[in-house]
């Protein structure tokens, strides 16, 4: 088995706002994230398969380049996560249900079994990472 | 499994020196380390858990503050061979992995819903050491 990971940066603004709280009880459980906010996202995405004897990859690059960029990029680049998406109404966009979004859009976009985690950093001393089980 | 990861640094000193050996020997063993120096250790503390209602494993202050008061402040500014946290250890960044591993995995999952999955020590920019669970 190989894993191969691909690496894509993309600017976004959010608050950390759940739909169901004032802006007070927001601020309490946020803190300063609950205000609005910014930050240079970067995601590792990682595949996991047998290499293709004909080919010598596991997936096409280019396919993946162009699968992240419709299903990451060209959602998330230059938006707002609150205003611009759809996911983040009741809930708010930490680092860990932004990362859960991301991981649900790459598992349908993609041939099931390939996704093998995605690692998304928020900023230099923030990570989350989820990781598929084991086929 | 969903994880998240925080990042911290400490300056300390510290001189790799075994009693076990001659002056020569732990010349010869350690190199350049077998005199005192020091790093700015960068400490990554990787937890993971079910996302409690506010979409997170943990809240990042928690984990700071836990942080801050088990490995950050005790190992700060000090001779990490001298420290008596390293009794009868020599701190190598191995050791420190453990120390820092040994130090929070009880007040994480007794103070918080989460669970320490791993510790990553990074000495220098070009060694990194990890300890704690396999993926």
């Amino acid at each position: 088995m190989v894993r191969l990971t691909r690496s894509i940066e993309f600017s976004t603004s959010l608050r950390c706002r759940r739909g169901d709280l004032s802006d007070a009880e927001n601020e309490r459980l946020y803190g300063a994230a609950a205000r609005t906010h910014g930050h240079n996202y970067r995601l590792d995405v990682t595949l996991r398969g047998e290499v293709d004897p004909a080919t010598g990859m596991v997936f096409d690059l280019a396919e993946l380049k162009e699968i992240l960029e419709r299903e990451v990029m060209g959602r998330f680049d230059h938006r707002d996560l609150n205003t611009d998406t759809p996911w983040f109404e009741k809930d708010a966009p930490t680092p860990e249900n932004f990362a859960g979004v991301i991981r649900s859009l790459l598992r349908e976009a993609l041939p099931p079994g390939l996704l093998d985690r995605v690692t998304l950093h928020q900023d230099a001393d923030t990570t989350v990472e989820i990781v598929e089980d084991p086929a | 499994m969903i994880a998240l990861s925080r990042r911290y640094h400490f300056p300390a000193a510290h001189v790799l020196r075994s009693d076990a050996f001659s002056d020569e020997e732990n010349a010869r063993l350690y190199g350049k380390c077998s005199s005192l120096h020091g790093h700015d250790y960068g400490v990554e503390v990787t937890v993971t858990g079910p996302l409690d209602a506010s979409g997170r494993i943990v809240a990042p202050e928690r984990l700071d503050a836990l942080v801050r008061e088990h490995v950050l402040s005790p190992l700060a500014h000090t001779d990490l061979s001298e420290h008596p946290l390293f009794a009868g250890r020599i701190s190598t960044a191995e050791n420190v992995a453990r120390v820092v591993h040994e130090r929070l995995a009880g007040p994480i999952e007794r103070e918080t819903p989460a669970r320490l999955l791993r510790v990553r020590i990074q000495e220098t920019r070009k060694n990194g050491f990890e300890y704690g669970d396999d993926r």
